[in-house]
């Protein structure tokens, strides 16, 4: 078959005009059509196929568990459609290459309505029902991008941001009602979804489904109450009225409404919702429409009109309506893509679109008067055209119900009245335009328009007279196809044919007739009669919505978003207390099943100097110093708790941590006030902080009993076990470290490089005021380096040296390693800048701590990167024991060297960070143009 | 002794949250140091408490769970680097503010903010 083709041509047609803008404009147009028409040629070549009866999918599955597929299927209903697409397509395109003017940029004209074609075609094609959503969104925002076309135009912006807004809102309702309905049926494809009506009707969402559809495709569909976007949509150029805003795109809401027939049609929810929208929106359209001076207005308010029309059919429930709305959406859109075309020729001719202007144009165009004198006749329902055919079917349809009991006759007669304005509009249409004296105060004299122009008018009003005199012999096949695609069984009986005999439909279109005669001969007394009634501007209330609620959700994030950190940092807390507490109720006991440890002397004196500790930092948090000093003191206990339970390795790192950290904070406090001034939060406030941080303190103490005390399935033993054999090591921790998670330490060094490089550059902007006193008033001591400190941490410093090249070298079979080596290093490091100043380290020390990170992440990196030479993963360690004289057998490991990389990144961040923070107070100290 | 062990964790946390939701940056400071002292201690204990049996091979029968003690090694110094930073942002923040205190002014109420 060759239909799954047809999506994709014009898909790939969308860079054509843009590749060939730059030719001349017919050869742009003609390279725009060719794609386009070779997909309409396909599409002949599957009829006979469709015809017969026949219904084609076919899908690429693309992520089946959620549904996701590349699917199009070919039946009636879809072939229908695509030929409209696709002819009226090709007609716009020969249409607006004569219609744009020299200005315009044809190729992004083009460019975008050929991508609506593409959407149009996949709404239309589409088998998976998510597939379907994705192009019907599309169609959305091409038509915001057509309808802008002219952006200079801010009635164009407004109206396409209003067209964007109301459907593409109808968008996501119909998405949320496709997952539904998706849920319920259990498949995205059409194919499944089609044959499972009953299952869907008599699910409790049948309902939630059905409303979200019905938004969706009453938006799309211009239906009361969301139908006034669609007049402010004229401003686009008329093109793109004709194609979009007639023929296609807002009958895609039609188009879900006909295709989902089968699954949601048929209850009275259906019939009372949909057939009165439908009603409503008739009659609302065709009064407008009548008291438009804009003739765009006129046919836009005609369109709603139309479109109301052929919602009631489908929404009466029986199957010659549908059929009939699917005979009312060919002719509708034939008939009206001629008229807003005759319309846009008007306009480009004479100048103007207002109907009081334009008067008498007969004698200046009589080939285009006559087409659209056609057209009209077609629109108002008069014999021998396509109109007349499908609104005699939908006038007997209207008699044909009974739903609303003893008012069911309310429907025919309302039906008739609103065909006697369409009779009304429809003649003044064609009497205000071409006869009624003549024009006045055009800006130019009203011409034929070029040959080509009315070409494409011919070809739709021909077929206008050839289906309504011929109904049968041409479009027969194409509505019988696609109505049994829509009624998804037997057909039932119907003639398609010009007259049958003398009955009530004829009479109710012979009233009609007289009606909108009289209605037009008294047009004066009804206009002054709707004049008495204010005039509302959509656009206006729209965008007044809009700004409101705008300003709604700005008052909220006001709400939410005071700028107080304090408060972020209160609301992230209990927010994390909230998530955090539920699981553990799960837990039927803190304590789980493993034995506890005996308690002793040591353990509880470091639990009270913790607890001490802890609450003395809270006490005297007033006190920097002092809370620095208790914190401090918990820190140490820390590391011997460390220490004490088997772990070595931390017990270093913290202590060396700690004695860095001290030092940072120290130095720190020099640049703040020494004191925290009393709090003036309020006590409310205070008791607020204490009972969250309590809470998740109590939260955390039993999550971590109870992870103590309940059986654990570790993964150790395999470090434990391959630790020596696959690492060459016995510090299990070590081996961790550089060899099994060596991937992750390589991060976490660059994250400390990263850190550090950060704060060099905060410090490198700071503009601080320095203290000459302490908070007291004291003036801060004079002599600055104490000579027994300098002695004596000078001749400590090769002692520390030695020291940390044996935490190194033994790190991995003993405790130590990079990361303690490295610590021991700094710490050395900065005790000569404690004891001997910045410049004194200034002239010894020339190496730059830049260097020296980037040193240790490229030795580790590049570490790394040599497995490769190897053939082995990233960070896959050697090892080999060598035998040397007079030193004895020893191991020689790339991990060896990773570490090499960790220990100088470990050096050189602490001490960019700390020699910088020192540097402040110093002539050294950075400057804002320093690197 | 894993009760004790709990006890003081959580203690110290919830000290560290008090003082992380503190207006000064430094008390700031401090408590964050306090909270990561109390997640690194939670973190090593997820291991189980282990007496006189470092992971050092041949050292011992039993060994203590070396994974949690490798990835507080690195937390710790990861910690430092985070203080580090915090620290430095804080006087960056006082020297272009003027106020040491978190929001930028001193004891900023909402209400009253409100009020104006």
């Amino acid at each position: 078959m060759h239909y799954f083709w047809v999506p994709f041509l014009p898909m790939l047609g969308i860079i054509v005009p843009l590749l060939t803008n730059k030719l001349n404009r017919s050869a742009c147009a003609l390279a725009t059509a060719v794609l386009p028409a070779l997909a309409l040629c396909l599409i002949f070549l599957d009829l006979p196929a469709v015809f017969a009866g026949e219904s084609f999918s076919k899908s690429i599955e693309w992520i089946p568990q959620l549904g996701l597929s590349l699917s199009f299927r070919l039946d009636g209903l879809t072939a229908l459609f695509s030929l409209l697409i696709l002819g009226i397509g090709l007609l716009v395109i020969l249409y607006a290459r004569y219609y744009l003017s020299e200005k315009d940029h044809m190729g992004r004209f083009y460019c975008y309505l050929i991508m609506f074609m593409t959407a149009m075609l996949g709404i239309v094609m589409s088998n998976n029902m998510l597939q379907l959503w994705f192009y019907w969104e599309l169609t959305s925002i091409s038509s915001f991008l057509l309808i802008s076309f002219w952006s200079h135009n801010s009635a164009a912006r407004k109206g396409a941001r209003m067209a964007l807004t109301i459907t593409g809102a109808g968008g996501l309702a119909l998405l949320a009602g496709i997952i539904l309905l998706g849920q319920v049926v259990g498949s995205y494809e059409l194919d499944v979804v089609l044959n499972s009506g009953e299952l869907v009707k008599q699910s409790p969402y049948y309902l939630a489904i059905l409303g979200l559809f019905l938004i969706g495709a009453f938006t799309k569909s211009a239906q009361f109450p969301f139908h006034f976007w669609l007049p402010h949509a004229m401003a686009a150029p008329t093109p793109v009225s004709a194609y979009l805003h007639s023929a296609t795109m807002v009958k895609a809401g039609i188009f879900l409404l006909a295709r989902f027939y089968p699954v949601l049609a048929g209850t009275d929810v259906w019939f009372v919702v949909v057939s009165l929208t439908g009603l409503f929106t008739l009659l609302l359209g065709a009064y407008s429409a009548l008291f438009k001076h804009d003739l765009k207005g006129l046919l836009a308010y005609s369109t709603i009109s139309h479109l109301g029309l052929i919602v009631l059919l489908l929404g009466l429930n029986t199957e010659l309506a549908a059929i009939a709305a699917i005979f009312h959406v060919m002719n509708h859109a034939v008939f009206k893509a001629s008229l807003f075309m005759a319309a846009g020729i008007i306009d480009h001719e004479s100048g103007s679109r207002d109907m009081r202007k334009i008067n008498g144009l007969w004698k200046y165009m009589p080939i285009t008067a006559t087409l659209a004198m056609a057209a009209s006749a077609s629109m108002a329902g008069v014999p021998l055209l396509n109109g007349f055919l499908s609104k005699e079917m939908f006038f007997a349809e209207t008699l044909n119900q009974s739903i609303l009991g003893a008012m069911s006759w309310l429907i025919p007669v309302l039906s008739t009245m609103a065909g006697a304005f369409s009779v009304a509009y429809s003649l003044r249409f064609i009497h205000d335009v071409f006869f009624n004296g003549e024009p006045k105060g055009l800006p130019k004299t009203p011409h034929e328009p070029p040959r080509y122009m009315r070409v494409p008018v011919e070809i739709l009003v021909a077929i206008c007279l050839l289906v309504g005199i011929f109904p049968q012999a041409t479009v027969g096949p194409l509505l019988q196809s696609a109505s049994l695609a829509v009624l998804n069984h037997s057909l039932p009986e119907y003639s398609l044919s010009l007259w049958h005999g003398f009955n009530l439909p004829l009479l109710m279109s012979a009233l009609a007739t007289m009606g909108g005669v009289a209605i037009y001969l008294n047009r004066k007394h009804l206009f002054k009669f709707s004049g008495l009634f204010p005039d509302i501007d959509a656009k206006i209330v729209f965008e007044r919505c809009i700004q409101a609620s705008v300003n709604w959700a700005k008052n909220i994030t006001m709400k939410l978003e005071t700028g107080s950190l304090q408060r972020y940092a209160f609301c992230l807390c209990f927010f994390a207390l909230l998530l955090i507490a539920p699981p553990l109720f799960d837990l039927d006991m803190t304590k789980g099943s493993l034995p506890g440890t005996p308690i002793n002397g040591a353990v509880l004196i470091s639990a009270i100097l913790i607890i001490a500790g802890s609450l003395a930092t809270i006490i005297w948090s007033h006190y920097r110093l002092i809370a620095l000093l208790m914190l401090s003191l918990v820190g140490l206990v820390v590391s011997i708790t460390f220490a004490y339970f088997s772990a070595p390795d931390l017990a270093l790192t913290q202590l060396s941590v700690e004695i860095v950290t001290v030092i940072l904070l120290l130095l720190a406090l020099y640049f703040f006030p020494q004191q925290t001034p009393i709090s003036r939060s309020r006590p409310s406030h205070f008791v607020r902080d204490l009972a969250v941080a309590a809470f998740i303190g109590c939260i955390i103490g039993s999550i971590c009993f109870a992870l103590m005390t309940h059986p654990l399935d570790s993964i150790s033993e395999f470090f434990i076990a391959n630790a020596k054999t696959g690492g060459g090591g016995t510090n299990v921790v070590n081996v961790i470290l550089v060899d099994f998670r060596g991937f992750d330490t390589f991060g976490e060094i660059t994250v400390l490089g990263i850190a550090a490089l950060g704060i060099h550059k905060l410090i490198a902007r700071m503009r601080l005021s320095m203290r000459i006193k302490d908070y007291d008033g004291r003036p801060w001591a004079k002599d600055k380096y104490p000579i027994l400190l300098s002695v004596v941490s000078q001749s400590l410093l090769p002692l520390f040296l030695l020291i940390s090249a044996y935490i190194f070298m033994r790190g991995h079979n003993l405790p130590g390693g990079g990361f303690i080596a490295g610590l021991i290093t700094s710490i050395a490091l900065i005790q000569q800048y404690l004891a001997h100043g910045v410049d004194w380290m200034a002239k010894r020390v020339s190496v730059s701590y830049h260097y020296m990170i980037a040193l240790g992440l490229l030795t580790a990196g590049l570490t790394g990167l040599g497995s490769w030479i190897f053939d082995r993963p990233f960070l896959t360690s050697w090892f080999e024991y060598v035998s040397l004289p007079w030193i004895g057998k020893f191991e020689l490991a790339s991990a060896l060297v990773f570490d090499i990389g960790v220990y100088f990144t470990v050096i050189g961040a602490t001490l960019l960070i700390l020699a910088s923070l020192g540097k402040l107070t110093t002539k050294e100290r950075l400057t804002v143009g320093e690197r | 002794m894993e009760l004790v062990y709990a006890i003081c964790v959580g203690f110290m946390s919830a000290c560290g949250i008090f003082l992380m939701l503190r207006g000064h940056t430094f008390t700031l400071v401090i408590g964050l140091t306090l909270l990561s002292y109390a997640v690194n201690l939670f973190l090593f204990a997820s291991g189980g408490l282990t007496i006189g049996a470092p992971a050092v091979l041949s050292s011992s029968e039993n060994y203590a769970d070396p994974l949690p003690q490798a990835l507080v090694l690195t937390a710790i110094v990861i910690g430092f680097a985070m203080t580090a930073f915090a620290v430095i942002l804080a006087m960056r923040g006082r020297a272009d503010l003027g106020s040491d205190h978190v929001d930028g002014i001193e004891a900023f109420d909402p209400l009253s903010e409100e009020k104006s």
